[in-house]
């Protein structure tokens, strides 16, 4: 009997010590290695994030305003001003120090507002200088494409301004998220303040930026307008950055149209709308009722530019910085410190998408995408300036309030340029996802 | 009609453009044999011109009123343009009417511009082949471009018309079309404006002894430099002369399309194409030619057009060139010889 006994020594004590230790460590190790098995997993003590915004081109005024908006936001990440939307924001895991302890670094890049341009300096972004996410836009053509881009790439894409239905629709991608609303939540926001103030029986003409934004956005304001009894007498394509709009707004003034729908936005906007107003639309009358120009897509930056023209005409807006909630009132405060201007809607989205992303992360305990991605579906969440919001699980698109607003007739200061109208609630701008097509794909979580 | 009619102004206003930027670019070809590729660099500086000029005379006092707050809690700032402070209604008037003023401004500064710029830069590459000198040239508008956009950012930057020429005239009226046909007062000043300017450059040419010689050298340089006459000096103030009238065409143009740093290359290909179509060298085929193009881009744009050929309005002007080289080679008025060797 005592020869079957095994003798257990200090020697097989330590042995059995190491290999339970190392049996026990062997799932953990290879989890942290898958978890590392992401594009850009940051090492060392900063994370880096990509601001790819237009600092030329059509849409330079908000690329500008969107950049001034993500240097504040990597500001009160890492600590530092007055916190901002971080005190307002809930529910939030954010501490100030940073995203799970890295302290927030940055690169940027300008798009041009063009595709090829944005998907290269996203490229450089992502392979150069190690950006774990992408963020940015003004220009929906240049967001679906560099939602692409970091789809293929693996890594996430917080899209900045972008309006076009497409690109949480048909083109929508698993590592992709938009805060901003788009041209069916505007088109059905405008409907019911259209015909309160112009009636049933108008006769619309729509000037359209030829590109993806341009197109959605007409195809849902001739929706909802002749939903409620308008005709279309005619939609035209635009070329984008055309600058000279004197040979497509002529045509307006015997077209027998009684309203304009200017779906242009930026540079674009500011010059059809001030060339329209200069040829006389606005004193004109058509059918016997005044003739009415709608921009279905305003911003404030937008109003600065074109001036008088904006003052009296409707449109629909994601954010205003008049908005006197506790949210909008602190990022206010924090921009206008910092900067000596109130944010623009631009600023607005792209402060909040940056804070979205860093309080995913900080959920999810990592940077992955795939676990990013996981926390941001389907999250609920207040405090940032539009009231309850969701990101839609089923396309990622968040849903929340929409304003429809008036250039304002007697604006108290050089920013007080638009009026709130009217607070659509989120219920009358939700629709059915499947509307749109597309399909979300699997999540892309590899390593580059 | 009213369409046609309409179609027409707006091509009369842009075909102003392109034709006084056309002149400029054929009277320094004609004279120096330098294809400019920085002239619509000149064109955007005048723009500039204008644009300064207004920044000058608006410059605010700012004064700090405590008891208003910002949203962000600083105290607001009340500001007041200081030829205002100074002059009052005066003051009011200046700023209203700064872009036809700015003319002033432009003149002198584009001058001396144009002069630096032929004897520091282009006088050294007049015996060098066009190659060389489009590289240069080209080179050259985009550091005044980037130099642009450093001081005045990206962004375009709108410029107002005076009040008195804000609104639309009605043209229907005075031509029996009823009241459907209006146009902005401010693009009829512009035309008006190109066709003086372009007036004045051929009066300028033809009835004075400068223009003359300068004419004579276009012909044949070297018989009038045998004639004792320093034909380099009156070239070099050719040269500063198409500065201006490029400038002059910019400060004018801004009140209809806000100017940015890149609107010296919008026009500049299509001012080389009128240049083209008109007959290199020729002043006459430059100023026809930016007139039937511009009128014609206008006619491209028209719905009914675009519903037979879509997409022709971005086109057509490329195709007039294609179809007018294919059966005028020297263009509509170009002389022989001329850029043939």
């Amino acid at each position: 009997m005592s020869g079957s006994k095994r003798k257990f020594t200090r020697r097989s004590a330590l042995k059995t010590g190491a290999a339970a230790g190392a049996a026990l460590a062997a799932p953990m190790i290879f989890i942290r290695s898958a978890q590392a098995a992401y594009c850009n997993a940051p090492k060392g003590s900063t994370v880096t994030l990509g601001f790819n915004v237009p600092q030329t081109g059509a849409y330079a005024d908000e690329g500008a305003d969107e950049l001034r908006a993500y240097k504040l936001a990597v500001k009160h990440l890492n600590g530092g001003g007055d916190g901002g939307m971080l005190n307002t924001f809930k529910p939030s895991v954010l501490k100030g120090n940073g995203i799970l302890g890295k302290k927030v670094a940055f690169v940027t890049g300008d798009t041009q507002t063009k595709s090829d341009a944005a998907r290269a300096s996203a490229k450089r972004m992502i392979e150069k200088d190690g950006a774990v996410m992408i963020t940015g836009g003004s220009s929906s053509g240049v967001a679906i494409a560099t939602q692409g881009l970091c789809q293929e790439a693996g890594v996430i894409f917080m899209a900045g301004l972008t309006h076009s239905n497409d690109t949480t629709g048909k083109d929508k991608r698993r590592n992709g998220f938009r805060h901003f609303f788009n041209a069916y939540m505007s088109g059905a926001a405008l409907g019911p303040v259209l015909e309160k103030e112009y009636g049933k029986q108008r006769r619309a003409y729509h000037l359209t930026a030829d590109y993806t934004w341009g197109w959605t956005q007409e195809e849902s304001m001739k929706n909802t307008t002749e939903a409620l009894g308008w005709k279309t007498s005619k939609t035209v394509k635009t070329p984008v950055g055309a600058g000279d709009f004197s040979q497509y707004i002529t045509p307006v003034l015997n077209s027998g149209a009684d309203v304009l729908i200017l779906n242009h936005y930026g540079k674009d906007m500011i010059n059809s709308l001030t060339q329209a107003v200069q040829f006389g639309l606005r004193d004109k009358q058509v059918n016997g009722k005044n003739f009415e120009i709608v921009v279905p897509l305003f911003s404030r930056l937008m109003a600065q530019g074109a001036g008088e023209a904006i003052k009296g005409i409707l449109g629909s807006t994601n954010w205003n910085w008049s908005l006197q909630d506790e949210a909008s009132k602190a990022f206010v405060k924090s921009f206008g410190a910092e900067y000596g201007a109130p944010p623009s809607m631009a600023a607005h989205t792209c402060y909040v998408q940056a804070l979205l992303y860093a309080n995913a992360c900080e959920m999810a305990g990592t940077f992955s995408p795939a676990q990013v991605v996981k926390s941001l579906e389907g999250f609920k969440f207040d405090g940032m300036g539009n009231g309850p919001t969701e990101y839609r699980a089923s396309d990622h698109q968040c849903f929340k309030d929409v304003l429809v607003v008036r250039g304002n007739q007697n604006p108290t200061s050089q920013f007080d340029l638009l009026e709130v109208v009217e607070v659509t609630p989120r219920s009358q701008v939700e629709y059915d996802p499947s509307i749109f097509g597309g399909n979300l794909g699997p999540v892309n979580a590899k390593s580059c | 009609m009213d369409a046609i009619v309409l179609q027409i102004l707006n091509g009369l206003d842009k075909g102003g453009a392109y034709a006084l930027i056309a002149l400029g670019l054929t009277l320094t070809f004609g004279t120096l044999g330098v294809v400019n590729f920085a002239h619509g660099a000149l064109f955007m500086l005048g723009a500039f011109c204008a644009v300064s000029f207004n920044k000058l005379i608006s410059l605010e006092q700012v004064i700090l009123d405590a008891t208003q707050k910002t949203a962000w809690g600083t105290a607001l700032e009340v500001r007041t343009p200081y030829v205002e402070v100074w002059l009052g209604d005066v003051g009011t008037a200046l700023l209203n009417y700064s872009v036809p003023l700015s003319i002033l401004f432009t003149i002198p500064v584009m001058l001396i511009f144009g002069v630096i710029m032929e004897r520091g830069l282009i006088k050294h590459f007049y015996n060098r082949p066009h190659a060389d000198q489009i590289l240069v040239t080209f080179g050259l508008a985009i550091v005044l471009q980037e130099i642009i956009k450093h001081y005045f950012g990206a962004n375009p930057i709108p410029q107002v018309a005076p009040d008195i020429v804000a609104g639309s005239a009605n043209i229907g009226l005075w031509i029996g079309l009823g009241d459907s046909v209006v146009y902005p007062w401010w693009r009829l000043v512009y035309f008006a404006f190109s066709a003086i300017v372009i007036f004045g450059v051929f009066a300028f040419l033809q009835f004075t002894t400068f223009g003359m010689v300068v004419r004579a050298g276009m012909r044949d340089r070297e018989m009038v430099s045998l004639l004792g006459i320093n034909i380099e000096r009156r070239f070099t103030i050719i040269f500063g002369l198409a500065a201006i009238v490029a400038g002059m065409a910019g400060a004018m143009y801004t009140p209809i399309l806000p100017p940015d740093y890149h609107m010296g290359m919008d026009f500049l290909v299509l001012s080389f194409v009128v240049v083209v179509v008109g007959g290199m060298g020729s002043l006459g085929g430059a100023v026809a030619a930016g007139f039937l193009l511009g009128v014609l881009q206008s006619f491209a744009s028209m719905n009914e057009i675009k519903s037979i050929i879509p997409g022709i309005d971005q086109i057509i002007i490329y195709l007039v060139a294609v179809v007018i080289l294919l059966t005028l080679p020297r263009g509509l008025m170009g002389r022989k010889g001329v850029m043939e060797d």
